[in-house]
């Protein structure tokens, strides 16, 4: 082991992505509050007025224009960033398609709250989920500490001149924004030295070159510029492990596509994304310690790219898999992440039987128990095969399993 | 997991008890253990009932979710006692701590049977008293302290008087209120 | 110049459809689309220049304060200057 010097802390998820925006220093950060990422540019404004950094920050009267700024400064040629969560950024929906499209590398730090309605402001993936077409590259965090160092990674992949896409760095509103843990901090120097200079190829702020950005792009362009983007999303995914791999030299914290926890000889496994990874760990630790039963997890840190072969691969083995999703999408068949982890299986012929499950929606919390059942309805479905519903949920109120 | 510490606070909007739910979480930081500080939002009203929860271990911790079978729970407005059952999953070899000028068996009656240990700290009064005002916070922080056992009464002191030096860097004059509030009710509660 | 086209494949397009080039409207001949056409009588124009401002295209050329004949790659006959002209000297032709 190489002995890596780091910053023992604790803070919460907010704090923590405001302390890697403090020590990134960006030009630009135009925001709008709105909970639960309200404290990102609240802490950010501090650290200006304090003239800790001096990054320019813009009071807008929207999101929309919260977005349309950041869009701005980034095409103007500023390091630009932005945060915000839920119903904010569904006021922003047309300018990050334009972000992606204009092939911006802007950073969002998303607080992941459900979508009104019913109102509400408690976490579920339904805003990110529902971005996920805008051509951003999404990056979710089960930690503070993994919010804080996907917020380090996420300048490296964006201005990485393969793929100069937007990211969403998202982490699960109130149950990391707002808890304190612990967390080790890069120290400033090193931070620096790992996201680097911002120095931009062509920028409408550089007089030596004539540059129009955004055109109307008829149908003969508009297809071939989407080909284009997509190109982008397939080289993200070399960059988003070498940075993976930079960032593990400097402090020792290895990342992925996704995490695998007890995978290597696991029977039965859960593929979910977010702060309930957490919870799921402790229920495979106490399964493994107590029935000896081979369960694992599989947690989603990078949603777009889609990591599907490797994702496929990852669960070639196993008999039944539980994919967890905390977002509903209404097709009456399956949620975002259920239906594309069922193809990825598909298209690799994972033979495994499948459950999707509901968990989560408006931050309805989901315990060790909860997982412990996951599981035992696994070796349920791998042994009788029994197919079951495309899929159910945890913790739903329901007539029919109100007897339990 | 088996040594993490779980502790429920109940309060009521206004009062501190998310205050003192991070407090607790950066004392037991500073003395080298894993935490977890966090409240159960809803929409935040004055007056409102809320949660609190702290977990601290010596290795870290995983779990994201609330807590249902804490250790400890602190109560720092006992009207909530009528409308709440603070007791609920409490561990019998755990404690209940309320801020109350009642005693233990006046109190019973709301504990729902609860076997376990109660402890009454009046907070309002040694608030008063220290401090001249009521804020029943960091009174009821030292009895959970206290309490749980979760650090020793020297270090805890000296956490918290670095804690008050920074916080209170601009009214120095109310650190040694604060300081008087935290022994008495650490005592009372011992 | 302008090297991407309607035939360009998709990875010749530019990254998020930067234009490395000013004014590049003027390479786009919309005078194919007009259907009527101004003709400028110079020998009755008195130079008032009312035509200049009004022509949605920029297409009367103004020289040295005085105009010049159209530029028939850009105007669109639209006809608007034949009839802000108070001397008779534009004439729409079909």
């Amino acid at each position: 082991m190489i002995k890596i010097m780091a910053i023992r802390e604790r803070l919460s998820g907010n704090e923590a992505v405001a302390y890697a925006i403090k020590q990134i220093n960006p030009d630009v950060m135009p925001a709008f509050p709105i909970t639960p990422s309200t404290e990102i540019p609240q802490y950010v404004a501090n650290y200006i007025a304090n003239g800790e950094i001096d990054t320019e920050f813009i009071h807008v009267e929207s999101e929309h224009s919260a977005m349309s700024a950041t869009v701005g400064a980034s095409a103007a040629g500023a390091r630009a960033v932005t945060a915000t969560s839920s119903c904010g950024m569904a006021l922003m929906w047309e300018e990050l398609y334009v972000a992606a499209s204009n092939r911006l590398p802007i950073v969002l730090a998303l607080v992941n709250r459900a979508l009104s309605g019913p109102i509400n402001i408690n976490a579920d993936h339904s805003d990110s989920m529902g971005a996920r077409d805008s051509g951003w590259i999404q990056i979710y965090a089960e930690s503070n500490q993994e919010v804080y160092d996907n917020f380090l990674q996420a300048y490296p992949i964006a201005e990485n001149e393969k793929v100069h896409l937007p990211v969403m760095v998202c982490q699960d509103g109130f149950i990391t924004s707002h808890g304190v843990e612990n967390i080790y901090l890069v120290e400033d120097e090193k931070v620096k030295d790992f996201v680097g200079e911002y120095n931009p190829k062509h920028y409408l702020l550089n007089t030596e070159e004539k540059l129009a950005v955004g055109p109307y792009a008829v149908s003969c362009y508009y297809m071939e510029t989407k080909r284009g983007q997509r190109q982008a999303m397939i080289e993200a995914r070399q960059v988003i492990l070498d940075v993976a791999a930079r960032f593990e030299k400097m402090t020792g914290r290895k990342y992925g596509f996704f995490e695998e926890y007890q995978m290597e000889d696991a029977e039965y496994a859960v593929v979910l994304i977010g702060s309930a990874a957490g919870t799921c760990k402790a229920a495979i630790d106490h399964i493994r310690s107590t029935s000896g039963k081979k369960v694992g997890l599989i947690k989603i840190r990078v949603f777009r790219p889609f990591p599907e072969e490797e994702l496929a691969k990852a669960l070639s083995k196993v008999k039944a898999v539980a994919i967890m999703d905390r977002s509903e999408m209404f097709s009456a068949t399956s949620g975002p992440l259920g239906a594309e982890v069922r193809a990825a299986m598909y298209q690799a012929r994972c033979t495994a039987d499948t459950v999707n499950y509901f968990y989560g929606l408006g931050g309805r919390d989901i315990t060790v128990p909860d997982f412990e059942q996951v599981y035992d309805k696994l070796e349920t479905l791998a042994e009788t095969h029994t197919i079951m519903d495309m899929y159910t949920y945890i913790g739903l109120r329901d007539q029919q399993t109100k007897e339990d | 997991m088996k040594d993490t510490m779980e502790i429920r606070w109940h309060g009521r909007g206004g009062q501190g008890a998310k205050t003192a739910a991070l407090l607790l979480a950066d004392v037991a930081f500073k003395t080298g253990k894993y935490v977890q500080g966090f409240p159960e939002y809803g929409p935040e009203r004055m007056g409102a009932p809320i949660t609190a929860y702290n977990r601290i271990s010596s290795s870290p911790i995983t779990v994201h979710s609330n807590i249902y079978e804490p250790d400890y729970v602190v109560v720092v407005d006992e009207s909530l006692l009528e409308s709440i059952d603070v007791t609920k999953g409490l561990k019998e070899g755990g404690a209940v701590i309320i801020n109350s000028e009642r005693t233990k068996e006046e109190l019973a009656p709301y504990l729902h049977g609860y076997k376990g240990a109660v402890y009454t700290v009046n907070a309002k009064q040694i608030s008063l008293k220290a401090l001249g005002k009521n804020y029943p916070n960091s009174p009821m922080l030292a009895a959970a302290v206290a309490v749980s056992n979760v650090m020793d009464r020297n270090e805890f002191l000296k956490e918290m008087k670095t804690s008050f030096q920074h916080k209170f860097a601009k009214k120095p004059e109310v650190i040694e209120g604060n300081m008087r509030a935290l022994k008495m009710a650490f005592d009372e509660a011992c | 110049m302008y090297k991407i086209n309607e035939q360009s494949p998709w990875q010749e397009i530019t990254e998020g459809n930067k234009i490395f080039e000013p004014a590049t409207s003027r390479a786009f001949n919309t005078g194919e689309w007009r259907t009527a056409t101004p003709v400028w009588y110079s020998e009755k124009c008195k130079q008032c220049l009312l035509c200049t401002p009004v022509c949605p295209d920029s297409s009367i050329p103004v020289i040295e304060g005085k105009r010049t004949d159209f530029d028939y790659n850009h105007c669109k006959g639209c006809g608007i200057c034949a009839k802000v002209c108070p001397f008779g000297a534009i004439d729409m032709q079909r």
